[in-house]
Formats: structure tokens, C-alpha cells, sequence
């Protein structure tokens, strides 16, 4: 940690300060580049607090996608790997099989895992491979400048949809969660959100579990969490957490999907595959 | 001593485990070899030839177009190969399906009627044995031990107990050789 | 397992040369004309003897990168393809060598461009030693001209990948692929023991222990001077590679009034040719390529000054001989001599090039 912090750190609790909220040592002193309000801090924030928790930041080996996450490996204090657009699993595969006593996780974003990726990620989780996707949609692609993303909305603008998505000219939005809840290598799939308090109590359990079930060696956990991106839908940061709350979350349900490999009994992968409700963005 | 063979017919008649054969036996010999065969969708089904070399020195191409000898087992080949045989070289045939003799007046000309024998004493499967029985007849360049060697090393062990059946239509063919035009 | 003496084709070598170099994993994906190779794997299961890891990938591009992934936790980890897998794979190639990973790549050539045909080729020289993928960067590139090489390059690769900290290629081609010859196992180098490993790639990614900080692969670098000092630092390891790393053979060249300049199984043929040159009283020699980069510039240059024309011999439309011309200046007769599209030139047919193009 920063010197300059411990020692201001000292000083408080010399004064009879109480610490109750701190850091965890997994995550380096690096400043984010993240957009304030971006989900991706607290997402990095929960995956880190999960592999100090386990105490595993000496086996565990993550990698990291192209897109706004790209750099995640300066801000988790654990030995990463930067995939090219895509191909994150594909590393993470070859690195568990590998080093088989090793926590290996996979963090991408939509673009990367759900349009360039999708091969690998259908393969890798049919595979089964025992390692852990986390995945962060929001619906755009952030890092490039908001443009339509394989999960943007019907009806949703983005820098190359900028009269919203349209199904005669883009397609439908891929539910790739669901898809691949349905392939008998996933062990754990589950939809997260972190917007709330009482939303990244529920993310950060998820995301324990992904990584207990890598040290169980079930097969493969796959954790979406649904973020706002603030700058592309070009909103404010509690404006966006609505908006994600009024129509990514009719879209994308929050909830587990399949739990020790089993589809979970109130979630219909069916109905999920032809129901795709209008947006409207203003 | 360097010997430029290719063996060539229809797929499925055992031409490639005939070139592999006859190089395992030049190994075991202590020859240099090599083993060169067509490959593609043309194995599937169709033709398939291999080039084979066995020499007392480094072997610089495995790939050639001239020959010290032709083995040929279908007309297609005949058609293909008959040109590409050194002159004063030597062609062998299985008249079996034949139209067109070869013509080349330069060349000794053997034929093997392989098919027919085979058929007839039902060892269709070593077919390709009394073949190269009859080229070992003319061209004795690997001994009979080395042959059984050979046999071993390309055959899984699991087919060891059919050695003595290939040896045998080895030693047939060499009796069923006959010339039809000799230099 | 001890040498022995073999009858095998060129891909199967490369696959037992892979288990008996103490490779770690092998990652690759069915392709005309070097199928064997993952073939022979399989069907030898290395992993209940030495370890390794082998895995049939989703694609070429999901096997380089699961090649990047593996190696860059610091292990052996190869995998083969054919061209148009080869170009597949270009995206992973230059990751890797941006990350200045150490792994073995080998391209059993065929035909193209396109889909193009199954049959050998040599016309990914270009591909392999002028970039391939994008940006400044070089692969450490043998081109084994025998079942032998095929065999003991996978051995020297392993040797330059993690010296250099560079991806290494072999560039072989259907023909040597496919061809069965003579070979000579060696004794099993056995996979590097977890201390090996931590010895000989410090810079691995397999978990960070307390006492050192976390290490991170990757080839991204957003501050340009930073890049360009990155750059500079790849472009001294290629110099080195140039002054050190060369490789090639001679074949009746000290008293050639021609030469034929070539490489894998061009040279063979050419050899072949030279062969019926000297029976005919031309005094011909063979410059066999062994490494296409580092190119043998100096070496062909002296040799170049003694005689009075060169041709090259490729089964392309003539592209190694755009770095023969530049060795040489220029400076003597220099012809190309090649067949494509999976037709490979007979001895004869070099020959007469020889004589149309050169002698005449």
C-alpha cells in the first residue's frame, strides 16, 4: 500500500479512529480508469475480496479481455495475462489445464465474450473447463466509444445504432448466459448486478461460489453482473442505474440459472430465447 | 546401388503398405529410404501411388519423376507412370483390368497376374505381397530376413501371427513373375 | 526411452520430438496436410507417460491462443497447423511475440492463397519471416528439409524459444510432412521439474508468491515512448538472433560456377538436380537455408561473389528470392525457378531452369 496512506492510515487509528472499511490487499494501488459510476470498479473490487477471502492470491491467475477491462491487470495484485479481442478463455483453458492447482478466471466484457469470443466461450464452458468467467454487460461497447454491443436493447441507441437498435437491421440481442446455462459442461450460471448495496452483497456470494466450486473442481462458473455504462448511454451515473434497472433487467433477469449443474426450476431458458421487450432511449 | 521405385493402383489395394514394407525391410538392411506418397482426396477411393528409394548413399529428393522401376496395379497408372520409366528400366504389371498394354520398347517388361492368384487361392488380403514377391524376384535388393523385419515394424503387433501368410505370398509371387519383353 | 532407429513420416516425428523434448501441452485443430501430428499424440497419450497436456481446440485461432495461455505460465507449449490454419493463427503469432512469449509454432505448408489445395507448397515465406501479423516483430523460423530435422528442430527449438524469450516456427511443407525416411530417436528430455519451470521463465504467470510482485503478460503498452523503447529492445534481441543464430549448409560450393539457393524439400530437389548438373560437367552448388529468419545474408553474400548466377528454387512464385537479391546487391545473375499451386518441381525440371534462365 501507498506509504503516503499507511501513514495517514496510522495517524487515525492513533487518534482512536475504528477502520471499517479498507482496501483489499488484492488490488494494487493503481488508480482506475474506470468512469466514475461504472460497474467495473466494484466488480474488480468484489473478485478481489473473494480471492484474499479464500486466500488465493498466490495461485490464482487471471485474464484479462480487450475493451474497458483491458487493463485489469494493473489494478488486481495477482500474475494476469492481457488476451487478444476474445480469446480470453481460450488462455484460461490452456493455463488451468496446465497448472491444474491454479484459480484461473476469465473477466471480459460483452463485446469481447458475446460477439469476437463467442466461439470460445461456447467451447470452453461445453469443455467444462474448471475455471471461472466473469462478465460484465452493459450493453455497448465502452472502450471504443458506444457503439452496438451483441447485448445492446432493441430499441437502444449506441454510436452505431444512433436511431436504436433495430431487429430488421441488426438482429436480436444474444442472451449468451442462458445459452450457455443450457450446455452441459456449466456447472454455476447466474445474472448479478451491482447498483445496489443489497445488489453487490448478492454479486460478491455469486462470485464466492464461482471460485469454491473451481476449488471443488466442478466444471466451469460463469458469473454475468450487469453494469450501467454511464458515458455510452450518455447518462448520469443514477440515471443509468435506473435505466438498467427498468430495461437491461426485464431483458436480462438478475438471478441464478443453474445451480450445481442444474437449470434452476423457475427460470425459463424457453421463454428467454423468443421474448425480447422494445426499449425506448431517449 | 539406388533404387527409384513407384508402386501405384487403385486405393485399397495395399500400395502404401507395400512401399512401407519394402522401406522398413531397406532400414533394417541398413539402406537410406524414403517413402513419398501421393496423399489427398485421391486416396479416398481413387488412385494412390507412393515413390520409394532405397540407396547405399543420402537420398536427395524424395520426390521424383523418372524411375528404376514401375509397379503398376490399374490401367489409370499404367496410362500415367509407362512414360516415366528410365530407359533401360523395368515395368511391372497386374494384367488384371488391363486394355491398353504398355508399349515402350526401351524398358523390361514383367507382368504378375497377382489379382487372379489371389482371388483364386483367397489371400486377397496379402495381395500385395505376391506383387512385391515378384519385384524381389527381379530386383533382390533387400534380403528375406529383412523383409520379415520389415513386416514386423510395419505391421502392428496384434498382426504379427499373419507374418508367415505374407511371407508365403512373397514367395509365390516370385514364382508367378513372367516376362513379356526383357532388354 | 532410448534411440532407436525408425521409419516414420515427418509429422508423426514432429509429434514424438514434441513428447521426447519435455513438451508441456500441444493445442491444435484438424488440418490437411499435418493431421498426424495431434493424430500421433492422441493415439500415444503422453499425458499417462511424461505429462503432457494435449487438447483438440474449437479453432486455430482458440489453439494459438490457448498456446499463448500456456506458455505464458511459462511452460513448452506447441502447436501445428497448415496454411490457411497458419493464417488463422497470425493474430495469436504477433500477441506472442509482442509478449515475448516462448512457444513452438510449425506450419506443414500447403497450396494457396485462399483454401487454394492440400498439396505442398512453399509459398508462406512472406507470411513467416515478413511479419505475418501486424507490427515490427520476427519469428525464430527453421525450415527442416528431412524427417531428421523435422525431429531434431522441435529439440532446438525449445533451446532458442526460451534463450530469446521469442516464438519460434518451423516452416515445413506437405511434401516433407508426408514423406517417410530414416530416423533417429533421442533420448527423453523429461518435462521441466515446478523449480525448472521457475528458474527458466522467472516471468511466468502461475500464481505470485509473497515475495515477489505480480507478473503480467501482455503486449499492450499505451504510452508510445514506452513502446518505442519496447520496440528498440525486440529489434536488438532480432539483431542478435542475426549475428548468432544463423543457420545453413553448403553443398558443393567451393568450386560452383552456379548455385541453387533453397530451402525444405526445394532443396531436396534441388540437391537432385545438382546431382545430374555435375554428372553433365556443370559445376553446380546447393546453399540450403536452414534458418529463413535470421536469413544467412553475410554467409550466401561471400558465397555469391564466386560464381556467376544463382537460382532460386521454391515452390512459390518467387519470394525467397527477393531476400537472395538483397544479400547478394544484386550483384550476380539471379533467377527464381518454381512451381505452385501443390505441383512440385521434378530434378529435371530445376535443371533445365538452370540452364534456360542462368546458363544460357
Amino acid at each position: 500500500m501507498n506509504q503516503d496512506i499507511e501513514a495517514r492510515k496510522q495517524e487515525l487509528l492513533n487518534q482512536g479512529y475504528t477502520e471499517v472499511y479498507t482496501k483489499t490487499k488484492v488490488l494494487t494501488d493503481a488508480v482506475m480508469h474506470y468512469c466514475p459510476g461504472c460497474g467495473h470498479g466494484t466488480t474488480h473490487r468484489l473478485v478481489a475480496e473473494v480471492i484474499d477471502e479464500m486466500g488465493i492470491q498466490d495461485k490464482t491467475v487471471g485474464v484479462s479481455p480487450v475493451g474497458c477491462s483491458v487493463l485489469a491487470y494493473n489494478y488486481f495484485d495477482v500474475d494476469f495475462q492481457e488476451a487478444a479481442h476474445g480469446r480470453a478463455p481460450a488462455l484460461a483453458t490452456a493455463v488451468k489445464r496446465l497448472n491444474p492447482d491454479t484459480f484461473v478466471f476469465t473477466y471480459q466484457g460483452d463485446g469481447d465474450l458475446a460477439a469476437i469470443g463467442t466461439a470460445e466461450t461456447i467451447h470452453a464452458c461445453n469443455r467444462g473447463e474448471n475455471i471461472t468467467m466473469i462478465f460484465v454487460n452493459n450493453g455497448i461497447y465502452g472502450m471504443t466509444g458506444g457503439q452496438m454491443a451483441p447485448t445492446t436493447l432493441i430499441g437502444m441507441k449506441s454510436a452505431t445504432t444512433p436511431y436504436g437498435r433495430r431487429v430488421d437491421i441488426n438482429g436480436y440481442p444474444l442472451r449468451i448466459t442462458e445459452l450457455i446455462a443450457t450446455l452441459p459442461g456449466t456447472y454455476y450460471v447466474t445474472r448479478q448486478s451491482v447498483q445496489t448495496p443489497q445488489a453487490v452483497r448478492k454479486a460478491k456470494a455469486a462470485i464466492r461460489q464461482a471460485f469454491e466450486n473451481q476449488k471443488l473442481k466442478k466444471g466451469l462458473s460463469f458469473v454475468e453482473i450487469l453494469s450501467n455504462c454511464n458515458s455510452g448511454w450518455k447518462m448520469t451515473p443514477v440515471q443509468a442505474n435506473k435505466w438498467m434497472e427498468d430495461n437491461m433487467m426485464p431483458n436480462y433477469p438478475v438471478g441464478d440459472i443453474k445451480v450445481e449443474g442444474k437449470l434452476v426450476e423457475n427460470v425459463d431458458v424457453a421463454r428467454l430465447a423468443v421474448d425480447h421487450p422494445l426499449t425506448v432511449m431517449q | 546401388m539406388t533404387e527409384e521405385i513407384i508402386i501405384a493402383g487403385f486405393g485399397g489395394q495395399g500400395v502404401l503398405s507395400m512401399g512401407k514394407i519394402l522401406a522398413y525391410s531397406g532400414v533394417m538392411q541398413d539402406k537410406e529410404v524414403s517413402w513419398m506418397p501421393s496423399y489427398g482426396p485421391e486416396m479416398r477411393g481413387g488412385t494412390a501411388n507412393v515413390s520409394v528409394i532405397i540407396s547405399d548413399e543420402r537420398i536427395s529428393s524424395p520426390i521424383i519423376n523418372q524411375f528404376d522401376t514401375a509397379i503398376i496395379l490399374n490401367q489409370q497408372s499404367l496410362d500415367k507412370f509407362e512414360s516415366s520409366v528410365k530407359p533401360g528400366g523395368l515395368l511391372i504389371y497386374d494384367p488384371n483390368g488391363i486394355t491398353h498394354e504398355p508399349t515402350r520398347k526401351d524398358i523390361s517388361i514383367y507382368k504378375i497376374a497377382a489379382t487372379a492368384k489371389a482371388q483364386e487361392m483367397g489371400i486377397s488380403k496379402v495381395f500385395n505381397m505376391v506383387v512385391l514377391g515378384g519385384f524381389l524376384k527381379l530386383k533382390p535388393i533387400v534380403e528375406p530376413k529383412y523383409i520379415h523385419e520389415g513386416l514386423e515394424h510395419s505391421l502392428p503387433q496384434r498382426h504379427w501371427n499373419l507374418i508367415p501368410q505374407n511371407e508365403e505370398a512373397i514367395e509365390i509371387g516370385k514364382g508367378l513373375i513372367e516376362p513379356v519383353q526383357v532388354l | 526411452m532410448a534411440k532407436e532407429l525408425k521409419l516414420m513420416k515427418g509429422n508423426e516425428a514432429i509429434a514424438r520430438a514434441m513428447i521426447a523434448s519435455g513438451t508441456d501441452g500441444y493445442f491444435g485443430y484438424p488440418i490437411t496436410p499435418q493431421s498426424e501430428v495431434m493424430e500421433t499424440l492422441m493415439a500415444e497419450k503422453p499425458w499417462e507417460t511424461t505429462g503432457m497436456t494435449v487438447l483438440q481446440a474449437e479453432s486455430e485461432m482458440a489453439s494459438i491462443n490457448m498456446v499463448y495461455g500456456g506458455a505464458a505460465t511459462g511452460k513448452k507449449v506447441a502447436t501445428s497447423s497448415s496454411s490457411p490454419g497458419i493464417s488463422l493463427m497470425q493474430e495469436g503469432l504477433t500477441y506472442l511475440a509482442g509478449a515475448e512469449i516462448p512457444c513452438l509454432v510449425v506450419n506443414v505448408m500447403r497450396g494457396g492463397p485462399g483454401l487454394g489445395t492440400i498439396q505442398p507448397s512453399q509459398s508462406d515465406y512472406f507470411q513467416s519471416v515478413k511479419g505475418g501479423g501486424h507490427g515490427d516483430y520476427q519469428l525464430y523460423t527453421l525450415a527442416p528439409a528431412s524427417v531428421q530435422e523435422m525431429y531434431d528442430f522441435v529439440f532446438d527449438a525449445w533451446d532458442i524459444a526460451f534463450k530469446y524469450r521469442n516464438p519460434v516456427l518451423i516452416l515445413s511443407d506437405g511434401a516433407i510432412g508426408q514423406c517417410m525416411e530414416k530416423l533417429y530417436t533421442r533420448d527423453y528430455v523429461p518435462r521441466w521439474t515446478e523449480e525448472e519451470r521457475r528458474k527458466n521463465a522467472p516471468w511466468g504467470t502461475w500464481g505470485k508468491p509473497a515475495n515477489r510482485p505480480h507478473n503480467i503478460i501482455t503486449s499492450l503498452e499505451l504510452e508510445s515512448s514506452r513502446q518505442e523503447v519496447f520496440n528498440l529492445k525486440l529489434q536488438a534481441k532480432y539483431a542478435e538472433m542475426k549475428e548468432k543464430e544463423v543457420r545453413y549448409e553448403m553443398l558443393n560450393c567451393e568450386d560452383a560456377d552456379y548455385i541453387f539457393v533453397a530451402y525444405g524439400s526445394s532443396s531436396r530437389i534441388a540437391m537432385k538436380a545438382m546431382q545430374m548438373a555435375r554428372e553433365k560437367g556443370i559445376k553446380v552448388g546447393l546453399f540450403r537455408l536452414i534458418t529463413l529468419f535470421p536469413f544467412p545474408t553475410k554467409q550466401l553474400a561471400e558465397v555469391a561473389k564466386h560464381v556467376k548466377g544463382i537460382l532460386c528454387v521454391e515452390m512459390s512464385a518467387g519470394q525467397m528470392i527477393e531476400d537472395v537479391k538483397l544479400a547478394t546487391a544484386c550483384g550476380v545473375k539471379t533467377e527464381h525457378f518454381g512451381r505452385f499451386g501443390g505441383i512440385i518441381p521434378t530434378p529435371t525440371e530445376v535443371l533445365e531452369a538452370l540452364e534456360n534462365k542462368i546458363i544460357k
